[in-house]
């Protein structure tokens, strides 16, 4: 009996030597909806994703996805639990020395027995879904960034996954590649049946298309919400982070001594 | 003083578990990478691939290497065999260095510098551009499909192209010897025939060049999967891959050349 969450996280925690990444995440994916994590640069979200993926294992607590523990997964079950999941690297992590239909290819012939003239339908109509089927012989040093990013998507939905995640799929991109690829996370879920996770700090894109918003800093979930909801909250980070201020809650300046003892003021004027 | 001579035991014993931990990690890479061969066989063609890129790749510097090489060793063996009014025993010398020693040694040196390098580079800058996790979220071994097919591409290029070296290099050498300087033809090479020992002199030959072959790529592959993800760290695991597999070439060579020839 498949439950409403296709990935569950109960009372995660990583810890990355002695440095606290992640605190207390609880969080619930549902089926078939796309919801972002969102938070600044260094707060944990990508670690996040790679506990999901279980390229992690967590220090304590859960991520599980369709009813798997994902940490407790031996490597075959892990593989095989991976087969499902699509992961949109954050500059695309396309293989430099296959073309673009190879890429697309790749996993089609890693995994399935099919006739080589399936693959080339199949990668033919993923590409088609990104719109980019033109530059199926192209090499990956030929693209521009929202081309290989969208390559990168393609490759990502090669096998129908249940499970998408995105890192950063934003990030680095002009304004017409960023609505591109908004509009792309949005239909190919609908369209494919799948789930999907964004993790992002572009908050005016992410709030376009996604149906729920988890905010993170410093490693703890500090807000949650649909994205009406998150527009409306007035107050204190989340308020800074989505009109973009300069100060607030999150300082602009890094921790440190005093400006003046370390320009050696006091001992100028002594 | 007392703190700093602290520091220093600290340091040196940081340093020495560094050293193990990291020659444990190696080891077991290399186990790993032996384990996940399967693939590299079955699908041949990805390790054709990467003996085309190590092997095929490498045979200019190779061949024009061996030439001169055998040349050098046509004009001084000459020199010093004519003194002793020997220099029949030329193709002796020439084919005996080359097939025992230089051969295996210089191909390697120059495969470690040319394919080595190359290697640690590429696997380095897959690891910086998340191609490895990549393909690890894809749910494929990435030592399975992208490090043992290179690992089997070098291990097979290595033999080959040492032979390629020796032969070139006893051309070179008949060159200078026969035809520059005029030794006998017909001694040059009935001479080489005799002394040359198939098992004694070729055979070993052929075993130092799959040592040397396993030991080059099985060090540019770890440095490079071991490099960290930066522009700096790939540069320094690309240098460090030509300076670790030199040193291992030349200290294996006196290794083997120690129990092959003295029988120690």
């Amino acid at each position: 009996m498949p439950t409403a969450n296709l990935v569950e996280i109960r009372d995660l925690n990583f810890t990355y030597d002695v440095r606290p990444v992640l605190q207390g995440i609880n969080m619930d994916i549902p089926r078939g909806k796309v919801v972002a994590i969102m938070g600044l640069s260094g707060c944990g979200k990508t670690t996040l994703l790679r506990l999901i993926g279980g390229q992690l294992k967590p220090s304590q607590g859960q991520a599980k996805v369709a009813g798997q523990t994902v940490h407790e997964l031996d490597p075959d079950a892990l593989y095989r639990l991976r087969r499902r999941m699509g992961m949109l690297f954050q500059f695309g992590a396309l293989f430099t020395d296959m073309s673009v239909f190879d890429n697309v290819a790749f996993q089609m012939r890693e995994h399935t027995d099919l006739p080589e003239s399936l693959i080339r339908d199949l990668v033919l109509l993923k590409l088609e879904a990104v719109g980019l089927r033109g530059a199926h012989d192209l090499m990956p040093a030929e693209l521009s960034g929202g081309m290989a990013r969208r390559v990168a998507l393609a490759r990502a939905i090669a096998l129908d996954p249940m499970l998408m995640m995105y890192d950063e799929p934003f990030a680095g991109l002009d304004t017409i590649s960023l609505g591109v690829i908004g509009n792309l996370i949005r239909h190919l879920n609908d369209a494919l049946g799948a789930t999907s996770i964004v993790v992002t700090h572009d908050i005016q894109e992410s709030l376009k298309i996604v149906d729920y918003v988890y905010f993170m800093s410093e490693g703890r979930v500090i807000a949650q919400g649909t994205p009406a909801e998150i527009r409306a909250v007035d107050t204190g980070f989340v308020r800074q982070f989505v009109h973009g201020e300069i100060d607030g809650p999150m300082p602009f300046h890094y921790p440190g001594a005093s400006y003046a003892a370390d320009l050696a003021l006091e001992t100028a004027h002594a | 003083m007392l703190e700093r001579g602290l520091a220093a035991v600290r340091g040196t014993g940081h340093r020495v578990v560094n050293a193990v931990w990291r020659m444990g990690y190696a080891s077991r890479f290399f186990f790993a990478v032996l384990t996940h061969s399967g693939m590299s066989f079955r699908r041949f063609y990805l390790t054709v691939k990467e003996i085309y890129f190590a092997g095929v790749l490498s045979l200019i510097i190779i061949l024009v290497s061996g030439l001169f090489v055998g040349m050098v060793l046509g004009l001084q063996g000459y020199e010093t065999l004519q003194k002793y009014g020997s220099e029949s025993a030329l193709g002796t010398l020439v084919a005996l260095s080359l097939v025992r020693e230089l051969g295996p040694v210089l191909a390697a040196l120059l495969f470690a510098s040319r394919a080595g390098s190359a290697i640690t580079a590429e696997i380095g800058l897959m690891k910086a551009t998340e191609q490895i996790t990549a393909m690890e979220m894809m749910a494929v071994d990435p030592i399975a499909r992208v490090v043992a097919p290179r690992f089997w591409g070098g291990v097979i290029s290595m033999p080959l192209l040492a032979a390629m070296f020796s032969a070139m290099g006893v051309f070179g050498g008949y060159l200078v010897g026969v035809v520059m300087i005029g030794v006998d033809d017909g001694q040059f090479w009935s001479q080489m025939q005799s002394a040359v020992d198939f098992r004694r002199d070729v055979l070993n030959g052929v075993i130092k060049s799959v040592v040397f072959g396993v030991a080059v790529t099985a060090i540019a592959l770890f440095e490079g999967y071991d490099a960290p993800p930066t522009a700096e760290g790939v540069s320094r695991a690309t240098t460090r891959t030509v300076v670790t597999s030199s040193l291992a070439v030349l200290v294996l060579d006196f290794l083997l050349t120690a129990f092959m020839f003295r029988g120690i």
